[in-house]
């Protein structure tokens, strides 16, 4: 039997060791009488159980998880045997598998061919209706035609303010002009996000045709694609399937033989978050600090070497050649009214199945993190999950019915963001996790606008110390006013929500507040100034062990007999509570 | 004197007339510098006809860019929200445990390594993670991570 075997080899597989796999199956393959083609491909989205492979043979496919090299000769033998075992076995389209669920809500428009093609082939591309789309806008379409199907999709903004993308379109082609550009942001900054690190791996031409499209709509001949430094395979990627697009005439001049020109270029960014903020990241290409400036005057009019100019993300483009094609009515059924299509999420955390998801708008948080989630991770409570990033906020359990939609996520305090979804559980501080966001955006504010400098760092100051118990009631108070001027006073997006993590874990947390300030108490344990810890006289039978192990010696005792912790002298580091065999010590 | 100055004067014809062409300038001269010196930001605005002042404000603005020596393997560990809430700071404090770092040195006496701290490496499936030069590492704990240095030592 012929059997094709993929292996998912994205940087999240790497990472998990996808390299070992793939040289075992290849060693496998030379002595095997089983004719096998194997192959890379991109993000299979569940990144919690990889290294993944997925196994084709005629109609039958399977995923398989978990996977060690030793593992892999059976797999594949079974498989072959046209018994396929389901240990290891994540996804099957025969079986119940254990996960099948976490597909079975998801729609996959943009990453539709993340995880099934191989990224560097733009055969591979081609052969899933890739450029069809740039064709048929090109030939048959004009520009105004291809931005009113973009405007009755309803497609708007993925990079996280959702703003309807043919209006920005249209802003910049009816720009008179003889040099335009359009850009694609690729500088996903925020911490907890890679949804398009694995589409920018895992399917390069999509972003590529999305782009030409989008240049050929506003009258462009020349684009961007800014990508963060620390995404070197996406940038890898991004390059070869360039020079792939150029030889095929989908880059260049006369593309596909019509008059429409089209060069593209790949910026690596040199790491400062705030470069994902537009106008902060124009003045990157252009080769100066990336400081945000007023708008107006807006891109559109007046962008790139004073240019007009359209930027959008990744995901945005990489969902313009799928409505070209199927168009803007089909797209249109997936999500809610004012909020058209999908999302896709970088489920992260305390979360069982956590990975790469699309799901149509409008499905409710609570089925996103339990359904195609797969729960909390070893059954622990759930606490919080934290949408958006730095400029978004957490959720607790009473928010999950709210809707995934850029209207509904808004009410809540939090914003729909780029798509990071970040799970906790009880063992999770939510003061510790803003402390945790405003030290990171205090960390990234390029200075420019006073209250986004000097304020975050006040705010930041305010929570550590009421991390460190050292927090009066008075701070809340102080934490609300500045959030609001540090909002009000910034320039950028970056200032205007850096308060968001603070403001919604005040509101929906704030018990926890409380016992930091009233009670110098950590409910989860996370902040260590307010933990003690105690050696059990019952459990302890004097090993000495935790005696040797602190590091300023403040564990006393004979040897055999119950030990002691000096609680003046212990800086509560741990060492011991790790150390200890017998469970002798307790943290609370 | 400048002892790469031959490569430089490539890269800054190369990059010649081009229209922002200061940061990847500098990025291609960090690759060979291995960081930006004084006399390399001096020798690049002459060169270039750049203020030093905005070369500086460049190199001093965005992360990448470092102003002392780096070592031989560079470490990333992600402290971004996953890795944080999974553990990042006991990696990061076993990290510079190993090496022997303490304050705010970053970079081992014998120049092998050089630790920095990143806002998210994308791989938050399986956080904690680091980076050593160009491969990542996920799911460590304080223990594994050690093991996994150690490998580089030699």
């Amino acid at each position: 039997m012929d059997l094709k075997i993929k292996v998912g080899m994205a940087s999240c597989g790497l990472a998990a060791g996808a390299n070992d796999i793939y040289n075992a199956i290849k060693d496998y393959q030379k002595d095997s009488d089983i004719d096998i083609s194997l192959e890379k491909t991109g993000c299979i989205g569940m990144c919690f159980a990889e290294p993944l492979i997925e196994i084709i043979a005629d109609d039958k496919s399977a995923t398989y998880g978990y996977l060690k090299e030793d593992k892999l000769k059976d797999i594949i033998e079974n498989f072959a045997k046209g018994e396929p075992q389901k240990g290891n076995m994540i996804l099957s389209n025969f079986a119940d598998a254990e996960e099948n669920e976490t597909l079975a809500s998801q729609t996959r428009i943009v990453l539709r061919n993340v995880g099934q093609i191989n990224p560097i082939s733009i055969d591979d591309y081609i052969e899933r209706d890739g450029y069809k789309a740039l064709e048929k806008a090109i030939k048959e379409l004009s520009p105004s035609k291809v931005i009113a199907e973009i405007k009755e999709s309803g497609l708007r903004g993925r990079g996280g303010a959702g703003f309807p993308t043919g209006l920005k379109w249209q802003f910049a082609a009816t720009q008179f002009s003889n040099k335009k550009y359009i850009v694609c942001n690729a500088d996903e900054g925020d911490p907890g996000a890679f949804m398009d690190r694995s589409v920018l791996e895992g399917d390069p031409h999509s972003i590529i045709e999305g782009m030409a499209i989008g240049a050929y709509a506003i009258g462009a001949d020349e684009g961007y694609i800014y990508c963060r430094a620390e995404y070197p395979m996406a940038i890898k990627h991004l390059k070869i399937a360039i020079k792939q697009a150029e030889e095929n005439n989908k880059l260049g001049n006369n593309i596909l033989g019509t008059k429409f020109n089209f060069k593209l270029h790949i910026k690596e960014g040199a790491g400062a978050f705030v470069c994902g903020e537009e106008t902060a990241l124009m003045a990157s290409i252009e080769g100066e600090r990336g400081m945000p400036r007023i708008r107006p005057p807006f891109p559109a009019q007046s962008g790139l070497w004073g240019k007009p100019t359209n930027i959008n993300n990744v995901e945005t483009f990489a969902n313009i050649a799928w409505i070209i094609l199927n168009g803007a009515k089909e797209y249109n059924k997936y999500g809610t009214e004012k909020s058209r299509g999908t999302k896709v999420f970088a489920l992260a955390g305390k979360i069982r199945n956590s990975g790469l998801i699309e799901v149509p708008m409008g499905i409710p948080l609570r089925d996103v993190i339990y359904k195609v989630g797969g729960g909390i991770k070893n059954n622990r409570p759930f606490k919080g999950v934290q949408l958006g990033g730095p400029s978004g906020g957490c959720l607790p359990e009473s928010m999950l019915d709210t809707l995934v939609d850029y209207e509904s996520i808004n009410k809540t305090g939090a914003i729909m963001g780029s798509g990071g979804m970040v799970v906790m559980d009880d063992t999770t501080c939510m003061v510790d996790v803003a402390r945790f966001f405003l030290n990171f955006t205090q960390n990234e504010s390029c200075g420019k606008c006073t209250f986004c400098r000097v304020g975050t760092k006040r705010m930041l100051e305010i929570l550590t110390r009421i991390t460190e118990g050292k927090g009066v009631l008075e701070d809340i108070e102080r934490l609300e006013n500045l959030a609001e001027n540090v909002a009000k006073g910034s320039l950028c997006g970056l200032g205007q929500t850096a308060p968001n993590p603070v403001l919604t874990t005040l509101k929906y947390f704030k018990e926890e507040y409380l016992s930091h300030i009233e009670d110098k108490k950590c409910v989860a344990g996370v902040c260590t100034n307010l933990l003690t810890y105690e050696i059990n006289p019952d459990l302890c039978v004097g090993c000495t062990l935790c005696a040797k192990k602190c590091p300023v010696s403040c564990i006393s005792g004979a040897v055999k007999q119950p030990h002691e912790i000096d609680q003046d002298q212990c800086i509560k580091c741990g060492a011991c509570y790790a150390a200890c065999k017998f469970g002798a010590i307790t943290k609370s | 004197m400048l002892q790469n100055k031959k490569e430089i004067d490539l890269i800054i014809n190369k990059y010649a007339g081009k229209k922002g062409f200061l940061i990847p300038l500098l990025q291609e001269v960090q690759d060979i510098e291995r960081y930006l010196s004084k006399d390399v930001m001096r020798y690049v605005a002459e060169k270039t006809n750049t203020k030093l002042a905005e070369i500086y404000g460049v190199a001093t603005f965005y992360s990448m860019f470092r102003l002392r020596p780096q070592g031989e393997n560079i470490i990333r560990v992600c402290k971004g929200t996953a890795c944080h809430v999974s553990g990042a700071n006991s990696i990061a404090s076993a990290v510079r445990e190993y090496l022997n770092l303490s304050g705010d040195e970053d970079t081992t006496a014998d120049g092998k390594f050089t630790v920095m701290e990143v806002a998210c490496l994308g791989c938050c499936s399986l956080a904690p993670v680091i980076m050593i030069n160009d491969d990542t590492h996920g799911k460590l704990t304080a223990s594994s991570v050690t093991k996994l240095l150690a490998k580089y030592k030699k």
